[in-house]
């Protein structure tokens, strides 16, 4: 039941969907601004994306809500099917990384729970080395996915098994050692755990609006973002920055916003090496929610917020009142703008 | 008997049956396994001027072809064209222009990507226009060199009446005062050319290139000058001290003309001066064989043009068309002539010392210590 609405509402975030299918035009006109705006600061040339079998683009909107059945108490399972693999992936134009990943795409699947759902993965490990999936989350130490507690081998399949809470927004990322290669290598993916508005009744219309699928969520532009970085030449220094994967693409090619409609983002940072990223909106100001695990801001009205490797958070704002036109937003350390970490939306009437 | 011939082409013949074999079955991917190719490639110069692009020269330094896919400037991907198109080949170049708002008088840091992620760093130490040649730059250039080559070993040259005043004690150690410069010369050029020969692609193996050019040179001027069976002396052995130092010269010439080219040199006039006061020993040295005989002035004018007029080429070289593997070279040749000259002013000034027919000597010591003081005070200046 919930499934077939999640699809509905994905249909009804239009303003997205009908972008995908005309992208050469938007990228064709951003181009030439771009050069007006910032001389010849980009990365040269198109990333194949079909190569990659995966769009950053659709990848902002690409909800993954699982297989979902009712369990005999009346919990709703979502039941998921991930696996790793070694994979070239190009992170930017013409730049070939041997990658890990998730079901062959970085960031992995983004899966999309309510709070109080059962969370059942089938994690198979196709890759050369030992793997995990370590969930950010309340949850039992026997699935925990650290080294040793459900890590998988190569050729193994292992179940996790979970109630999701809190909350929020949230990750999931490989925990085998070596860490910092297991993870800067693309082994992560986000995990949103919508409030169930029932839990939450002083604030049940705030929390309906979360739910995807939901008549009140159905308003909402709701974008992911993760924010991540790639050493090419494992130097322990990062050669380009991101959201989701593909350098300078969300500039290339700026997200369609619709203006009337208000805007949420899901904000991941799984950059490693830099202790930091941060996230500025141009000629705006939003709401943040750290974590995503509560009803109302943890900062209001700021137009940059600072998030630690493996913070993450909500991000709320409107263009109601904005004329159309481009309004970027990137990291403000401007090392990561100039390598790769800058986007645009664009606002339409 | 008469199909002997065939010998010669037989074992060619096989080698290349070998190699096409052995490139056809690559029996050492067993080796390799699947492991990427090193990929490897050399920036060779970085070309600016106002208001223009950076102009970099890439030149492909590993078995395989590298292809270049992103370039930053200080940090930052910046747009780029590359010319030609495509990989790069082993010992292939190509232009690369990055519309790049660069800094005068600044540094700017250079890296390039290549389709593996790879990273070559490249750094312009001060930012400065790349001279032009035209007629005003070249004459600059030249006057340059001029005045590091062949105004020192003229004023060197004036000490000739006095050294004619000298006893044959006083020639020994003039003499073997030559030899100290000269031993000081060909350690510099030795390791100036093996320096510059790291900053060159590994494929021209810069390093072994000066050891094998000095040998050759050293080889090839020896024979000229043995070739009648005589040791050479007087104006023959002026002649050849002329030309080694003139060689050497070129080299020291390529250093200034560059190091001006790329800023490094442009904040000191001291530069050339301290090179100014070091080739006056240069001088010196040329006109100690010259003592006995009675040479008239343009003698003296032709050994000042043979010994200097090369760091005016080296300095023109230098600053327009700089290459390192090509300065290696010439230090390697450099180097090799002044071996040659050290070897006939040695054997000269044994024969001087008959019958002992050394020229280790207590003056002889004295004058090639102090040859090689001397350059050393002065090689302090540069």
């Amino acid at each position: 039941m919930k499934f077939s609405l999640s699809r509905r509402s994905l249909l009804g975030l239009g303003g997205l969907g009908s972008l995908l299918s005309r992208p050469a035009m938007a990228s064709e006109q951003t181009m030439t601004h771009s050069l007006r705006i910032h001389g010849g600061l980009t990365s040269v040339g198109e990333v194949d994306h079909a190569r990659n079998g995966f769009d950053p683009y659709a990848l902002l909107t690409d909800w993954d809500p699982g297989q979902v059945s009712q369990l005999s108490n009346g919990q709703t399972l979502r039941e998921y099917d991930i696996d790793a693999a070694d994979r070239l992936v190009e992170i930017a134009p013409g730049v070939m990384y041997p990658a890990w990943t998730y079901n062959g795409r970085i960031p992995g699947p983004t899966i999309r729970v309510t709070e109080g759902d059962r969370v059942r993965i089938r994690f198979s490990n196709r890759s050369t080395h030992a793997h995990t999936l370590h969930f950010h989350g309340i949850h039992q130490a026997r699935v925990d996915g650290v080294p040793g507690t459900l890590e998988a081998m190569p050729g193994q399949e292992v179940v996790y098994e979970f109630e999701a809470k809190p909350f929020g927004c949230h990750l999931y990322h490989c925990h085998s050692a070596p860490f910092k290669r297991h993870l800067h290598k693309g082994l992560y993916g986000v995990f949103v755990v919508d409030p169930n508005p029932k839990r939450h009744p002083e604030q049940e219309a705030v929390a309906r609006s979360r739910v995807l699928g939901s008549r009140e969520n159905a308003r909402w532009q709701e974008l992911l973002m993760v924010m991540n970085a790639f050493d090419t030449n494992f130097d322990e220094e990062n050669e380009f920055y991101a959201v989701n994967t593909i350098a300078h693409e969300l500039m290339k090619r700026p997200i369609r916003i619709q203006r009337d409609r208000p805007v949420r983002i899901y904000l991941v940072n799984v950059t490693e090496f830099d202790p930091i990223n941060s996230f500025h909106l141009h000629a705006n100001f939003f709401d943040y929610f750290d974590h995503g695990t509560t009803l109302t801001p943890t900062h209001k009205t700021v137009d940059t917020v600072m998030l630690c490797q493996a913070q993450r958070g909500i991000l709320e704002l409107s263009f109601a009142e904005h004329e159309p036109g481009l309004y970027m937003f990137h990291a403000h350390q401007s090392e990561f703008v100039e390598l790769g970490w800058m986007s645009a939306f664009e606002v339409v009437a | 008997m008469k199909r002997s011939w065939l010998w010669a082409v037989l074992p060619l013949t096989i080698l290349g049956i070998l190699i096409a074999v052995f490139l056809r079955l690559n029996p050492l991917q067993v080796l390799v396994g699947s492991a990427p190719p090193v990929e490897s490639i050399q920036i060779e110069r970085a070309v600016l001027k106002s208001d223009e692009p950076i102009r970099l020269l890439i030149r492909g330094n590993g078995t395989d072809p590298v292809q270049i896919a992103q370039v930053q400037v200080d940090g930052a991907y910046w747009q780029f064209q590359q010319d030609p198109p495509g990989e790069i080949s082993r010992l292939k170049s190509v232009q690369i222009e990055i519309p790049y708002p660069w800094m005068e008088g600044e540094t700017h840091h250079i890296k390039v990507l290549t389709a593996t992620g790879l990273t070559f760093d490249y750094s312009i130490d001060v930012a400065l226009p790349t001279p032009d040649a035209d007629p005003a730059r070249l004459l600059h250039y030249g006057g340059l060199g001029i005045f590091v080559g062949v105004v020192p070993v003229g004023l060197g040259m004036l000490f000739f009446p006095y050294l004619k005043t000298l006893g044959n004690q006083g020639i020994q150690f003039i003499l073997t005062l030559t030899l100290g410069l000269l031993a000081f010369l060909l350690v510099d050029s030795l390791q100036e050319g093996v320096k510059l020969a790291t900053e060159a692609a590994s494929v021209f193996q810069g390093g072994s290139l000066v050891w094998l050019s000095a040998a050759t040179a050293f080889l090839t001027l020896l024979m000229i000058s043995r070739r009648g069976g005589n040791v050479p002396e007087g104006m023959a052995l002026a002649t050849y001290l002329a030309l080694g130092i003139g060689l050497h010269n070129l080299g020291e010439g390529l250093a200034i003309g560059s190091a001006f080219a790329v800023g490094e040199a442009g904040l000191g006039s001291l530069l050339v001066v301290g090179f100014t006061l070091h080739n006056l020993t240069e001088g010196i040295g040329i006109a100690a064989p010259l003592i006995r005989l009675q040479p008239r002035l343009w003698v003296f004018v032709s050994l000042a043009a043979l010994a200097g007029l090369p760091a005016v080429l080296g300095s023109w070289l230098g600053a327009f068309a700089y290459s390192p593997q090509w300065a290696a070279l010439f230090l390697g040749i450099g180097s090799g002539a002044i071996l040659q000259v050290m070897v006939e002013v040695g054997s000269y000034v044994r024969r001087l010392n008959e019958p002992r027919g050394s020229w280790l000597t207590i003056p002889g010591l004295a004058g090639f210590s102090l040859g090689l003081g001397i350059m050393y005070a002065t090689a302090l200046l540069v």
